[in-house]
């Protein structure tokens, strides 16, 4: 009974310490709500400009288009504008898919429905085959082939299967490339790889530096000294930085060297981080410098605004999980083609630009604006961090 | 003599929390924490403020450390303005408070360096001023010692010896023995009396008395804000012990017993 009565009184102590306290419990309610007004708000619009649009149109060419499998064609009102291949040019049509021209490359045995008629199950003798060319690393290629062989494989069994879809074992029917394959895999995991990576080097050091500073009375003895609310700001953003980029780049390094390790996909060539170039890496080199710029700036602002190291984590949580959600959007959403203005918009522009640099798919304006996006937000709030440094209520609130 | 500190009709507010109103027994969302003080300091003396807990000491001597602006009212340091200049009166003050805390894992050494590079001391001049002060200090033998690894009375008297790394002509010390053995004590306010031997002026907040009355030429007494009594130490004393005239101040002022 005692036992009871004390867990009781235990039990109203912390809820009284996590309920009295307002920014605890908006801490705690807090993601939930980001998580709501990301999905329900912007989520619909993001994933209507993510996804291949509803309307979309697959392109399909077809070679010895037989009668059958046109008027099935005809009476399923499906999404595909079938053409007929030119006369002898199969290199050319594949390789039109292989670059996004062409969807999906049809070819069916000269009198498919003759050949499909006369066919003896029993016989033992291979059937009429139809092979189908695709890009595994086209969402649309690979909707066009998912649309292409369902209808396939329903009057493959209405047949009792007398033809057979891709049998051959010597032809490769994706058409992707090593370079493609690893550019699609890359472009999804390394957005939100690499931005966690880089926000947990930020969160790793920043909180310490600015909001430890405070707890500690440290960061007063600095303020009492000749030095200038916007150099200190400026010199502990340049410095935690600096430490988060050795940090970054390090993780970077590690998860790069691995990689083709652990998916086992080196000797299947399904990771081939050699395609990249030094201009690539460059460019990948800057809008890492440029996010973690951000992150720092962010975080910093908000320890600035904490009372100590704790109370700073939990102001930087529902900051984290922002992050994470952006970066989650580049890995379930790999073929987003943002606008030019999408650009601008911190962190989602990060993980943007790391996703095309992957996948091999970037524009020298995407990156240069999201640096600029990114060099302005930071100079924003290393101002702002100058004031707060500047702000008695701030600096010496209980 | 020569003023060398004027504070003209400081004032000073804050807005308090709900929780604030209620430990303060206000019904008033604001506190007037210093209300229309003045007070001048003369060159080459120790003056101190007194007064009990809350009565606006600290944010005196924090707005004249330029850590706080004045809701009106300034503060003129050598001429200068706290308001207009207060990166220049921060060069020309050293100021000590127990709020005020070195980074634990940095070395005395290191932080003598960096705090005199911040103040604008050529590494020459810091060299021999850090071979000055750590001899007299006792702090040679811990100089490369990370600052966790000190003792308290260790830990205050690096404090102590950053705090005037450029050599300030004032030097502001809120409670200076505040948590002080009686030998680090003694250091203290050795090296206080030995700063104005030199021409400095030292202005200290305390509410001990007998250090007052060993130390001050001059003192000002506060309370609820507001300057009670600012004048030499005997002239404040009035034939009385500094702590009686203090509790006859108290009295006239509030009608309560302190």
């Amino acid at each position: 009974m005692r036992m009871r009565s004390n867990v009781l009184t235990v039990m109203k102590k912390e809820l009284r310490r996590f309920f009295g306290d307002r920014r605890m419990v908006l801490t705690m309610l807090l993601p939930g709500l980001l998580i709501f007004v990301l999905y329900s708000v912007m989520g619909d619009t993001l994933v209507k400009g993510m996804m291949t649009p509803e309307d979309y149109v697959y392109t399909v060419t077809a070679e010895h288009m037989p009668a059958s499998v046109q008027a099935m064609l005809d009476g399923a009102d499906l999404p595909l504008t079938v053409s007929a291949a030119p006369g002898g040019d199969a290199d050319a049509v594949r390789e039109a898919v292989r670059e996004g021209t062409v969807d999906l490359y049809v070819v069916f045995p000269p009198d498919f429905d003759s050949a499909v008629a006369v066919y003896d199950p029993q016989s033992g003798t291979p059937a009429p085959e139809v092979r189908i060319y695709y890009n595994s690393s086209s969402s649309q290629s690979s909707g066009a082939y998912s649309v292409m062989t369902s209808l396939l494989d329903s009057y493959e069994s209405a047949l009792a299967n007398r033809f057979d879809i891709n049998r051959s074992t010597d032809t490769a029917f994706d058409l992707a490339t090593p370079e493609d394959t690893t550019g699609m895999f890359l472009s999804m995991l390394m957005p939100m790889l690499l931005l966690m990576l880089l926000f947990s080097g930020c969160m790793a050091v920043a909180p310490e530096s600015i909001a430890g500073e405070k707890e500690r009375g440290t960061l007063a003895t600095l303020l009492v000294t000749p030095l200038r609310r916007s150099e200190l700001a400026f010199g502990k953003i340049a410095a935690l930085s600096l430490v988060a980029m050795v940090s970054g780049t390090w993780s970077f390094l590690g998860v790069m060297l691995s990689l083709p390790k652990l998916m086992g996909g080196e000797e299947a060539g399904l990771v081939d981080t050699g395609m990249y170039g030094v201009a690539d890496y460059a460019c990948l080199l800057a809008v890492i410098l440029s996010t973690i710029l951000v992150f720092v700036s962010l975080i910093s602002v908000l320890s600035a605004l904490a009372r100590s190291v704790k109370e700073a984590s939990g102001m930087v949580t529902p900051l984290m999980i922002l992050v994470m959600l952006v970066s989650f959007g580049g890995m379930l959403f790999p073929n987003a083609q943002a606008g030019t203005l999408g650009y601008l918009i911190p962190v989602y522009n990060s993980a943007q630009c790391i996703s095309g640099i992957f996948s091999l798919s970037y524009q020298p304006v995407e990156i240069l604006l999201t640096l600029l996006s990114n060099a302005a937000l930071t100079a924003l709030l290393v101002l702002l961090l100058a004031r707060l440094f500047n702000s008695e209520k701030v600096m010496f609130k209980r | 003599m020569e003023p060398i500190l004027t504070a003209s009709h400081l004032k000073k507010t804050f807005t308090l929390s709900q929780k604030q109103q209620k430990l303060e027994k206000s019904g008033s969302r604001v506190k007037v924490a210093v209300d229309d003080l003045s007070f001048t300091a003369y060159r080459g003396e120790i003056f101190g403020l007194l007064g009990p807990n809350g009565a606006g000491k600290t944010t005196t001597l924090r707005m004249i450390a330029t850590l706080i602006r004045p809701d009106s009212g300034d503060v003129s340091v050598g001429g200068v303005s706290v308001l207009k200049d207060p990166a220049t009166v921060r060069n020309r003050i050293g100021f000590l408070t127990s709020e005020l805390k070195l980074e634990d894992f940095f070395t005395p050494d290191y932080l003598f360096g960096f705090f005199a590079s911040l103040h604008g001391v050529t590494p020459e001049v810091a060299a021999a001023r850090k071979a000055e002060l750590f001899s007299r200090f006792g702090i040679d033998r811990f100089a490369q010692v990370k600052v966790a690894n000190l003792s308290t009375g260790m830990k205050q008297k690096v404090s102590l010896v950053i705090s005037v790394v450029h050599d300030p002509d004032i030097i502001i010390f809120d409670e200076p023995t505040n948590g002080l053995d009686v030998l680090t004590a003694k250091v203290v306010t050795d090296f206080l009396e030995e700063l104005r031997s030199r021409g400095k002026t030292v202005i200290l907040s305390t509410h001990i008395f007998s250090l007052a009355e060993k130390l001050c030429d001059r003192v000002g007494i506060i309370i609820d804000g507001k300057m009670i009594q600012c004048d030499t130490l005997e002239a404040v004393q009035a034939g009385e012990s500094l702590e009686e005239r203090f509790f006859t101040l108290y009295r006239d002022c509030v009608g309560e017993e302190a």
